[in-house]
Order: C-alpha cells, then structure tokens, then sequence
C-alpha cells in the first residue's frame, strides 16, 4: 500500500516518457573506456560547481581546484574590480603550474595582488592579464596581451561558482539549470556560513557513488542500525517511499516528508538520548532556524510537512536543503574508471551560542557517521560490479532518479560520439 | 592545574584525554579508546551535558576563556562517543573499516 499517491501513469518511472522500466547495465560505471568518453562528453560540455563565493571573501581572494576529470588545474578568482574569474592555472611562457605552494599537487587559496610564476617570474593580474615577462627584450617580438592567462567560462549562481571546459558552452549557465534548479536561487545560502567541510578518496566510479545520494530506498538499511535498537524491524518493515520525484533534463529533485525529521515529537525512547541532551541528530539542530520566507521552489511538491529536498545538479553536484532552516552539499569528482573524491559540506546560520555549535557537532558527526557507511558499502558495491557475472540489474520506482542518470551519461555520450563520427 | 571551570571539577580525570580541538583528533581517540573508557566518559558527562551547555552560554564564542573551551571540546567528544555508546557497542562504525570520511575545517571553537 503506498504512502504516498504516484502520478496519473502509476509511477514516477513512467511519468516520464523517456524512461523506460527495463534492466540498466552497469558496464558505463566499470569500463575505462566508458570513463574517457564521459571526461569529453559530459565533463568538458556541463557546468560544473567549483565553490561559493564566500571563498572569495575579497578582491585578490583566490583558490585553485584540482580536476583531474578534465586535466587540468584551474585558479578561481575576485579581480580588483570584483568580478570573479576561472583560468587554467598555468604559465603562459612554459606551461609552469602557475598557484601552488610546497606541494604542486595539493590545492590552495589566499590573496594576492598578481600571480608570479616560480619559473621565470612572469606575472599575470587576477583578470588573466600578463603584466610583466621577464627579459622580454630576448623574445622574439611577442604582445604580453597576447599571452594572459587561458579563461575558464565561469559563472555563478546563487553564490555557487560554475565553470565550465566547452570551446563554446551550448547553453548559459542559466539556461542549463532550468526552472527546477533556478527555484532555489533566493534561499540565503549567503547568511549561511557555519561550514563543516569533508572530503575522502573512494574506490567506486562516481556514478555508482552519486546514485546512493539520489535515492533513499536503502536509508532504512544501510542506515538501520543510527535508529534505537527496539525500532529496528519497524523501520526494516516500512521500507521508504519518497513523496515526491521531479525530472527536468539532466537534472532532478527527491523530496522527503518531515515525520522521521521530528525528534522531538517522538517519545524519548525512540530517539538518541545524546540527541535529546543537545537537541540535534542527522537532520539537524530541533530548532528551527528562522530564515524569513523562504522561495517556494526548495519544495516543489510543496510536501506537507516536509523533509528535505535533494536536488540533483548533473552531472555530479547536489543540493540538499532541510526543513530546520540548513543546507549540504554532495559532490563527486572523478579521479579515474573506479576511483573519485567525494567531497560534502554542512552549513548553516553562523551559531549565537555554545549550545548551538553543540547542535551543529552533533548534526555534523551523525553525517559522518552516515557518509562512513555510505562509503564502505559503494565500494562494497563496485567490487561487485567489476566481477562481470552480470551486466544488467533492475531498478525500482524509488530509484527513479538513477535510471534517469544513468539514462542522461548515456544520451551525452552517444550525442558526442554521433557529431564526432560525422567529423 | 586544571584545565576545566572549578564547577565541573569530577570531569577533570577525563579532560586530557578528551579536551581535543577538532574532530580528527576526538575521532582519533575514540577510535583508539576501549568501550570501558567511553562507557566511563559518557556515563559521566552526561548527567552534566546541560549544565555545561549553560556555562559555555554565558561566553561570547569568539571569547571564549581557555577552561570553558575545554568545557566545550569535552561536550563535543561526548557527542562523538555517544554514537560507540548508544548504537554501535563498539568505537567504529560498523561494516565502514574500508573507508573514512576527513572533517577538514569547522568553525572553532
């Protein structure tokens, strides 16, 4: 018996008439070839998120992020005039990585006036232009202007920085979002810089990592063991159903009901006695922030009462924003066919009090302790896959979201592959 | 010499061990801690968690004194134990030992 009404066709799988209901293959998640056709198809033709503006809190503020999905290392930076700029991050005169510091692996950021490079002292504004070559008398009559640093396409988006590696990108920023995603532009991610930042290296493709985070039908097992032990088989029984699933072109949001989010309507039994004590859990601190009104978009089914949305920026970013006034971020880097970076951040209100940053540690270590076993059990889940004793597995209603995912890489992929053999 | 506020002082044999500044090392020493020892820690914070909450309140969290900073970390470290106390019976979580999952910043204190 459902919990909650499907749409007119029966399931949200239907609903859309570019899915089907038939076996997936998980060949795209364990071939290497698979893997470099993506690098060109998807992550050299999407927006990508790279960070928030609050990184860059002045002008001269920088970070470099590294992406080895699309070869290259890029500088992200707020130019004296406040624009903020993406380039590739090296040297014109050699092709020296231009910002690193001890380690040229590692990212960094900070603030400068110019970029000095540590081969041979070139210099380059944070515009990308080059102000300074060294002995340029010796060259052989080269324009500086010619020679600025090479732009990254960068735009940004309810503080949230993209870039993207197209020679032209087919679509703006904008426009690529569409009206799903653009319906939480006014959300006051801006106030909200309490940021707890993770990040770990993981033996899983990103897609089979990712497809954990757009579906909640293993919640109530992998998770199982988060909730009272007297609790246990009931959640087991009740399995999950989400209330509400939207699709618009690549991307896509899965809303949750509230119920399970109020620790504090339940009876004592049922919930943590640590959770009690700092009146917080996994889905954040009981108190409700107040955040004004809030865009109605962050709750597109408008659930009653609601839980959280989890929006699905393709091709590998999420946005999950809560009922008690906070937001995370998922994200899935790529480092090779089997292997990526995940990387997530927690952020809310700045606290006023002790007893709020209590709330906020304890919100923050119940996503890690969720997170560790979302980990283990991916690469539990790509070892599988890689044994090759079977190519097709079946997805159910609830996994809506990764049919769809799966489903766009491929379009992406055969798109790319049909323009490049017309040559 | 103490290191928490005199008012808190049967928490003080837990305080080296437990007064840490960020998550990696309470982590750290949870994970390298026996049940016994978190089963000690947590039985005796807890019945103090409000009261300490209330003490640290009294602070502005960018001026903070050093003894209730300790307060603080031990209050986190409490929140990291509860989840080896309360659900797993054991430091790490279970079934994740192939894995982890590195807090790399948070707001301080």
């Amino acid at each position: 018996m459902a919990k909650f009404p499907k749409p007119t066709e029966g399931t949200w799988t239907d609903h859309y008439p570019q899915l089907n209901t038939e076996l997936v293959s998980y060949e795209d998640s364990i071939s290497p070839e698979f893997y470099e056709l993506e690098r060109q198809a998807v992550f050299r033709q999407s927006w990508l998120h790279v960070g928030r503006v609050e990184e860059l809190p002045r002008n001269g503020s920088y970070f470099t992020k590294e992406l080895p999905v699309v070869g290259t290392s890029i500088v992200v930076t707020r130019a004296m005039d406040g624009q903020i700029h993406a380039f590739h991050n090296f040297c014109r005169h050699r092709g020296n990585k231009l910002v690193w510091t001890d380690y040229p692996t590692e990212e960094v950021c900070g603030n400068a006036r110019q970029f000095v490079c540590k081969y041979h002292a070139w210099r380059y504004d944070l515009d990308g232009a080059c102000t300074f070559v060294q002995q340029e008398g010796e060259f052989f009559g080269i324009d500086k202007s010619d020679f600025g640093l090479v732009p990254v396409h960068c735009d940004v988006f309810a503080g949230f920085i993209f870039v993207n590696f197209a020679h032209e990108p087919s679509q703006s920023l904008r426009d690529y979002l569409g009206p799903l995603l653009l319906g939480v532009e006014d959300y006051p991610f801006h106030e909200m810089t309490d940021r707890y930042l993770f990040r770990v290296e993981c033996r899983a493709n990103w897609k089979v990592f990712a497809d954990a985070f757009m579906e909640f039908y293993h919640a109530p097992v992998v998770h199982l063991g988060q909730h009272p032990s007297h609790l246990r088989a009931m959640i087991n029984e009740a399995g999950y159903e989400a209330p509400y699933y939207e699709i618009e072109g690549p991307h896509g949001v899965v809303t949750t009901a509230g119920s399970l989010h109020r620790g504090w309507e339940m009876p004592p039994e049922n919930v943590k006695p640590a959770d009690i004590a700092t009146r917080s859990g996994l889905f954040g601190p009981w108190e409700t922030t107040d955040l004004g009104e809030l865009p109605p978009g962050i709750n597109p089914g408008n659930i009653q009462p609601w839980g959280l949305s989890s929006f699905q920026f393709f091709p590998n970013f999420a946005i999950l924003i809560w009922n008690q006034g906070w937001y995370n971020t998922h994200q899935f880097w790529p480092t090779s066919h089997n292997t990526l970076v995940f990387e997530a951040n927690v952020c809310s209100v700045p606290a006023k009090n002790a007893s709020e940053r209590v709330g906020r540690e304890m919100a923050a270590v119940a996503f890690k302790e969720y997170s560790l076993q979302d980990a283990n059990t991916l690469e539990a889940t790509q070892m599988g896959l890689e044994s090759r004793f079977a190519e097709f597995f079946p997805l159910n209603d609830q996994e809506v979201l990764v049919r769809n995912f799966h489903q766009v890489v491929a379009d992406w992929v055969d798109d790319y592959q049909r323009e490049h053999a017309k040559g | 010499m103490a290191l928490l506020p005199s008012d808190f002082s049967e928490l003080e044999p837990f305080a080296e061990k437990w007064s840490r500044a960020t998550e990696p090392e309470r982590y750290e020493v949870r994970l390298s801690s026996t049940m016994e020892e978190m089963q000690a820690f947590y039985d005796a914070i807890f019945p103090r968690v409000q009261d300490a909450l209330a003490y640290c309140d009294k602070f502005p969290l960018d001026d903070m004194p050093e003894d209730a900073i300790h307060l603080l970390q031990l209050l986190y470290s409490f929140v990291a134990v509860s989840f080896a106390v309360e659900l797993w019976g054991q430091p790490y979580v279970p079934d994740t030992r192939g894995t982890s999952f590195d807090r790399l910043s948070a707001p301080l204190p």
